[in-house]
């Protein structure tokens, strides 16, 4: 019932207990504010050293173990006097891939939870929706049909992305169930999408098609500086654009209509979601669709932050999950190199179902 | 848009105050040529059958919809210019929505689903402060929910859910406070409790409240001022007292009743009748 809690009004006379007990109000109210945000913070600082120490282990362990000092040689651009060789074997190969797994995992992360949360739809992220696939099959008919090359191929999953995004925009416009139709027009697309691809493997040779599957399972292999460069500079620009379009994806969540009313119209907060779009586009052009991540950042991230989304968290949640699924792939099984996005993509099934499954009890709860 | 100045100025206690406003949704006219004032810092309830425009009125009012026709003026500018020409966070400064059932984001605790209604004060500069806090307060102090603060809101019961998205709305500040059937989906008791706690609010801070609400009687009960409507058109308006009759409750919902001085409060209380229960066959 309600009348426990109800204050009585107007029936204090005394004007210094009606100000002691107004600070008495004001302090709980802060304190009740501050409690979860204090527990966000810490999680994304703990989040933060994990990200940092999976990245650590990724260059210097595995087959070819690499010592502190000599990482630290490396990369002031000496050679460690003891393994003449590390330098090449960390700046060719080991720290690209590293650094890619990253600002990856970075961008899958925060691109899924900023799609989960503005849609107010779990289902609604960029590698459900269409998103991903609107990269891949680009991809894919670029590798296949047009022989596309280095960074050109990256050009067009960029380009298929957008394309997808910009449709399902379009379908949205001007409704009031834009959030729903959005995600069910992207389902739709990501199935047309797989048939395409499907298509055309079915018709290319059987080369083209072993590259283009490569690329479909999303893979790190690919990590050059160059394309470590671009993806760097993208999340350089994107992620403060990504921080103030948060504040209209936290009045998106009360829906349409409040946002509307408490002066953020609700077309304003799907703002957001180009910036996010963007994200996962540029991120998918460089190490192809890594299964899952973009899907599961959000929800593990939420869970560590007691509830609360946290896209900061959601990022860095997927940058240890796509570096450690990496290493993991590479060494978890002797003498087999698995593609990131096939340790990510076994991993996240049931982590997936183990989501709906307790989602499913708070809501009954 | 129709900008033209009110002449004179909206100072006969009209808070704010629609001009030949018609209104569409989904390319359906809802609402034609609607002339209507509503009373500052009373409470205006609008009524009528299922259909007649009376959402539809309050998604205009709280610019939800944008007109096709008309226009719609606030006495806290001035009644300078239509409201259309304010930005969005102006508005939002000046007229609050409840919307009648909005999704509850996952999670959130009461103190924080308070603390979006600040968000009109806000610039990209100038963040949460202590103003805020503040302004928090006050908000859950009036709707008695600061000892829920902490609580997440998925779990509260559907009564004290409807007192903290009320002091979200209060928490923005505002002198007019929209609200679409505030009332639905709780149970008497709660109802009661929730209309209360708007009178309270109504006399005590002098905002100025317009709800739809379905039940006529506690329309009757709550209300200073009835807006009446029927097809989209103002069909009557004026102090329940003066206005709820026999003929009135015929007029707009197309049923039969006797109307008798609700033995509570001595505002007109309706008793439908119906075929089952033919008017006076009992007595």
């Amino acid at each position: 019932m309600n009348a426990d809690v109800l204050t009585p009004s107007g029936a204090v006379a005394d004007p210094r207990a009606v100000a002691a007990e107004e600070s008495d109000d004001l302090a709980r109210v802060v304190r009740a504010r501050r409690r979860p945000a204090r527990r966000v913070h810490l999680v994304i600082a703990a989040l933060a050293v994990a990200a940092l120490a999976a990245v650590l282990v990724r260059v210097l362990l595995g087959d070819y173990v690499v010592a502190l000092t000599d990482l630290l040689l490396i990369l002031r651009g000496e050679t460690p006097p003891d393994a003449p060789g590390a330098s090449f074997i960390v700046m060719e190969a080991k720290l690209p891939r590293a650094l890619l797994g990253l600002l990856a995992g970075l961008a899958f992360g925060a691109a899924g939870a900023m799609f989960q949360t503005t849609l107010r739809n779990p289902l609604a992220s960029p590698d459900i929706i269409g998103i991903s696939l609107g990269a891949s099959a680009a991809a894919v008919i670029a590798l296949t049909l047009l022989d596309a090359q280095g960074l050109w191929l990256p050009a067009a999953a960029l380009l298929g992305a957008v394309a997808v995004s910009l449709l399902m925009y379009a379908v949205g416009r001007g409704t009031t169930l834009a959030g729903q139709r959005m995600v069910l027009v992207g389902i739709g697309v990501a199935a047309l999408l797989s048939s395409v691809i499907q298509f055309v493997m079915t018709r290319t040779s059987i080369q083209d098609a072993q590259a283009a599957l490569v690329w479909l399972t999303g893979s790190l292999a690919r990590a050059t500086w160059p394309v470590i460069g671009l993806l760097s500079a993208a999340v350089l620009v994107l992620a403060p654009l990504l921080a103030v379009c948060a504040r209209w994806m936290r009045l998106a969540e009360l829906g349409d209509e409040l946002s509307t009313t408490l002066g953020a119209p609700a077309g304003r907060a799907r703002l957001g979601l180009v910036v996010a779009v963007a994200l996962a586009a540029v991120a998918t052009s460089a190490t192809g669709p890594i299964a899952f991540v973009a899907f599961l950042a959000g929800p593990i991230a939420r869970r560590l932050c007691g509830g609360r989304p946290s896209l900061w968290a959601a990022a860095l949640v997927g940058a240890v999950v796509v570096v450690l699924s990496d290493f993991a792939g590479d060494y978890l099984i002797p003498a087999v190199n698995l593609p990131v996005g096939v340790v990510t993509g076994a991993l996240g099934a049931p982590l997936m179902l183990a989501v709906v499954v307790t989602a499913d009890r708070a809501g009954k709860a | 848009m129709t900008s033209a100045t009110l002449a004179p100025p909206i100072a006969d206690g009209t808070a704010v105050r629609a001009r030949g406003l018609t209104l569409s949704y989904d390319g359906r006219r809802v609402v034609e040529h609607l002339d209507l004032d509503v009373p500052a810092g009373r409470i205006t309830v609008v009524v009528g059958p299922n259909g007649c425009g009376k959402s539809t009125l309050l998604r205009g009012l709280s610019r939800l919809l944008h007109p096709i026709e008309g226009s719609i003026h606030l006495a806290s500018d001035g009644a300078r210019d239509d409201v259309w020409s304010l930005r969005p966070k102006e508005f939002a400064r000046r007229v609050a929505l409840l919307p009648q059932s909005p999704p509850v984001p996952e999670g959130i605790t009461v103190v924080d689903l308070v603390g979006r209604g600040r968000h009109p004060h806000h610039t990209l500069v100038r963040r949460w402060s202590e103003a805020d806090d503040e302004a928090v307060a006050r908000a859950m102090r009036a709707t008695g929910t600061l000892e829920l603060a902490e609580r997440p809101v998925d779990e509260l019961s559907g009564g004290q859910r409807q007192r903290v998205w009320i002091a979200l709305t209060l928490a923005q500040e505002t002198d007019v406070v929209l609200l679409d059937e505030p009332t639905t989906y709780l149970d008497l008791a709660h109802q009661i409790d929730v209309l209360d706690l708007l009178r309270d609010l109504n006399r005590s801070r002098g905002t100025t409240v317009v709800m739809v609400l379905h039940d006529l009687n506690l329309a009757a009960r709550y209300a200073d001022h009835v807006l009446a409507l029927r097809d989209g058109r103002l069909v009557g308006s004026g102090a329940p007292a003066d206005l709820v009759d026999e003929e009135f409750v015929a007029r707009v919902f197309g049923l039969g009743s006797r109307v008798i001085a609700d033995p509570v409060t001595g505002s007109p209380l309706v008793v439908p009748t119906s075929t089952h229960h033919q008017c006076g066959a009992t007595s």
